[in-house]
């Protein structure tokens, strides 16, 4: 009998039934980390072309016209759509980097806890300042 | 009979990156994390821009100032070449998770097209911003 075939015999294998139907596998989260990378990956293509086309007008600009251009509705849910989408996914992005190079138990735990911290840090400061600026609460 | 000596010859506990001839496929491979890594820390700099400009025109004029310095321009270009790069990176991967794109051939063009695409693309988007100024 093939290894797959003994893994999936329920006269044969350990796995109870339940987790053989869940298919979530040994880690408890399937190929979700995966498939939300490539989610997010198809997301920053789009956002993050239309984020340099943004960059590319900021530039040179004085600060009222900087505040109207990301204030504007459209820059504005763009930048926070690119925030989300590319917070997600360097924070997956790290995780997988960190779990292939970082081996000793504290360091891993301490440098994923790191990346959380920073994946939100990032994230938030910059919603933050998005939405500030377009409801017209930065000091012009 | 006598256990066999060691030999004396310092050898690599496992293969790893020095001990394998350079690939095209796999220094784009290396390049990718590397990009992605880059790009992980760059998101601070558009973190200190956003805030900035929430902040009021002081704290937008410093950050403003300092991209627009020969330095920051240079940060600017080399984020922008980087980001490509990686988008490239990552559209290559698309083409192998449909399963296609394998063959020797397919590999090294793959490869090749992401260094010279992300450079050519960069090329465009400055030329672009530059003439629409």
């Amino acid at each position: 009998m093939a290894k797959e075939q003994i893994r999936q015999n329920p006269a044969v294998s350990i796995r109870t039934p339940r987790a053989r139907v869940r298919g979530l596998g040994v880690s408890h989260h399937g190929a979700g980390h995966w498939w939300v990378q490539r989610l997010t990956a198809v997301a920053n293509v789009v956002l993050m072309l239309a984020f340099v086309v943004i960059i590319a007008r900021m530039a040179g600009r004085p600060y009222p016209e900087a505040i109207r251009l990301v204030g504007s509705p459209l820059v504005s849910l763009i930048l926070i759509l690119a925030v989300l989408s590319v917070t997600i996914h360097m924070r997956l992005g790290m995780q997988v980097v960190i779990e292939d190079y970082v081996h000793a138990p504290a360091t891993k735990i301490a440098a994923v806890f790191a990346n959380n911290f920073y994946a939100v840090v990032v994230a938030v400061a910059c919603l933050y300042a998005i939405l500030r600026v377009s409801f017209g609460q930065s000091p012009v | 009979m006598a256990p066999t000596a060691r030999p004396t010859v310092a050898q690599p506990l496992s293969p790893h990156l020095q001990i394998y001839r350079w690939t095209w496929t796999m220094a784009m491979s290396v390049f990718h994390r590397v990009t992605g890594t880059a790009l992980y820390g760059g998101t601070a700099l558009v973190a200190i821009w956003l805030v900035a400009l929430a902040s009021g025109p002081a704290a937008y004029g410093w950050v403003a100032g300092f991209f627009g310095s020969l330095f920051g321009k240079l940060v600017l270009f080399v984020y922008t070449w980087i980001l490509l790069h990686h988008m490239l990176g990552g559209i290559r991967h698309f083409i192998w998770d449909a399963g296609v794109g394998f063959d020797r051939a397919q590999r090294l063009g793959l490869a090749r097209a992401t260094l010279v695409g992300s450079t050519v693309l960069t090329l465009v988007v400055w030329a672009a911003g530059l003439l629409a100024r």
